[in-house]
């Protein structure tokens, strides 16, 4: 399973996954995607600034995505995807989540409409639905901000 | 609009409070230091503290890292900002010095904090 992590983080690019869970992965690339980002080299540079030579970026939108997940699950290489949003998720995962291993709640802070499930996990009632929507087409959804603590269920966030 | 520079702290967890806050005790010199955390904030309620903590002056901002949300969210914010300069790699020494160099271009004195900070690094 060459993309071992999946994970939403709405930092995207940043300390926990890189060092944490890049270097406890061996990850050689990194998928964002991103709409947004995709479409940004500025922001493709400011996130490049984060990752190590030895970690490749891969910047695309939610169709590209879809179009390409079956090359990056060929690729030996240790992977992680990422999107910001559940919503990014859910979308890329519709009809695939057969063939991923689980979702990690990353990182997903406060906004407004949003209830703390955890200190470093804020949803919506709609993003929890869209999660458990998820989980009950074959994903399994855990919460976890680094690899060094304990994953927690989705049960337990409401 | 006032001559002094203002400078904001933008760092992960605790630390920007915790930097500022020896900068006051060392110097005595208080209010020229803003710190913002990245804590319990998605970048854009983080971008919204550091526009926020620059109130629309002259300012250097500090971030620890050379990379990462703090250094992402201040670029993403202030990159078409004029007046603005960010330095990385943040450590007391550099905040030592430009407290007490509060005045002058950000420019001049982002360079400067930047000689302070890397001065400050060495094995006695």
């Amino acid at each position: 399973m060459p993309i071992e992590l999946y994970r939403i983080d709405d930092r995207l690019i940043h300390g926990q996954v890189v060092l944490g869970w890049g270097r406890s992965l061996g990850a050689r690339f990194i998928v964002l995607v991103d709409d947004d980002v995709a479409v940004s080299g500025w922001e493709q540079d400011l996130y490049r600034m984060a990752l190590p030579p030895d970690i490749e970026p891969y910047f695309v939108g939610v169709a590209e995505a879809r179009a390409r997940l079956a090359d990056w699950a060929a690729d030996p290489r240790p992977g992680i995807l990422l999107t910001g949003r559940v919503e990014t998720m859910a979308a890329l995962l519709a009809g695939n989540g057969d063939s991923i291993p689980g979702v990690n709640l990353g990182g997903i802070h406060h906004r407004p409409g949003r209830i703390e499930r955890l200190p470093y996990v804020y949803l919506t009632d709609d993003e929890l639905r869209a999660l458990k929507a998820l989980r009950a087409g074959g994903v399994e959804v855990t919460a976890q901000d680094v690899p060094t603590t304990a994953p927690v269920t989705l049960d337990a966030l409401g | 609009m006032s001559d002094t520079l203002r400078g904001v702290v933008v760092c992960h967890g605790a630390l920007a409070g915790a930097l500022v806050d020896a900068v006051e005790r060392i110097t005595g010199l208080r209010g020229l230091l803003v710190p913002v955390s990245n804590a319990d904030c998605d970048r854009g309620g983080l971008e919204e503290r550091i526009s926020a903590a620059i109130g629309g002056q002259p300012a250097v901002v500090f971030v620890d890292m050379p990379s990462g949300s703090c250094l992402i969210a201040a670029l993403h914010r202030l990159r078409d900002e004029h007046g603005i300069r960010i330095v990385t790699g943040v450590n007391l020494a550099m905040l030592v010095d430009f407290v007490f160099h509060p005045g002058g271009l950000p420019g001049e004195a982002a360079d400067r904090a930047v000689s302070a900070g890397e001065r400050a690094i060495r094995i006695p």
